[in-house]
């Protein structure tokens, strides 16, 4: 088993944070270094006002999207940032915000919620996630 | 006669990976030698909780299958 996983979090649909938080989840549980790269609309999802707000479903959904979220409601499938929050609380998870994003949307360090550790640059997550594997969603 | 356990938690309302993480929150509060059991409907829990006994190096005692959900029993080994 991979002993490091890192996961490019990119979008900030609910279904792909949703999916993302899952699979931080089983890698923390699994005791596998986990880092999470934040980039565009994925670290748009981690502002402090934007957590708890009603999320788009990715284009994937198509014609889905408003049963898969009828259908989410309905399980009782807990918020995306909740499954994170009981990841990092088991496990060895890492989040780190891109500095090139919160140059882009001027966004100060302070404007994201706790969870997320540290900005930095691409160069130090390539570094970071070097000999594990890497997942983009 | 099911198996008894120290505690018992019933995370049927929990959806994937709730009954996992669950499990590990009352694995980490317990102490060593105790048994935990968790009632699960989340059939990745069927895998997932053995895979991580195993790869904690705890004890998987029991699993059974009930009414519509399962009931896992673990035994902090360390």
């Amino acid at each position: 088993m991979a002993e490091k996983m890192s996961f490019i979090v990119f979008s900030g649909s609910a279904d792909k944070l949703q999916a993302a938080a899952t699979m931080v989840s089983g890698a923390a549980a699994m005791g596998v270094e986990t880092h999470l790269f934040l980039t565009f609309w994925g670290l748009n999802a981690f502002r402090k006002d934007m957590v708890g707000q009603p999320l788009p479903m990715s284009s994937e959904a198509g014609d889905m999207a408003e049963m898969m979220g009828k259908l989410m409601m309905e399980k009782g499938v807990p918020p995306w940032s909740s499954v994170l929050a009981d990841a990092i609380d088991i496990g060895d998870v890492h989040v780190h915000a891109c500095a090139m994003t919160m140059d882009l949307m001027d966004m100060p360090k302070e404007a994201l919620v706790d969870v997320v550790e540290d900005v930095i640059g691409v160069g130090r997550f390539i570094e970071l996630s070097a000999g594990g594997s890497v997942v983009f969603i | 006669m099911p198996t008894a356990a120290t505690k018992e938690i019933d995370a049927r309302g929990s959806f994937c990976p709730g009954p996992l993480m669950e499990l590990i929150r009352a694995i980490r509060d317990a102490d060593v030698g105790d048994t935990i059991a968790i009632l699960s409907k989340d059939p990745g829990s069927r895998t997932d909780i053995p895979a991580w006994v195993a790869k904690a190096k705890h004890e998987m005692v029991e699993i059974s299958d009930e009414d519509g959900y399962s009931r896992y029993v673990v035994k902090k080994a360390r």
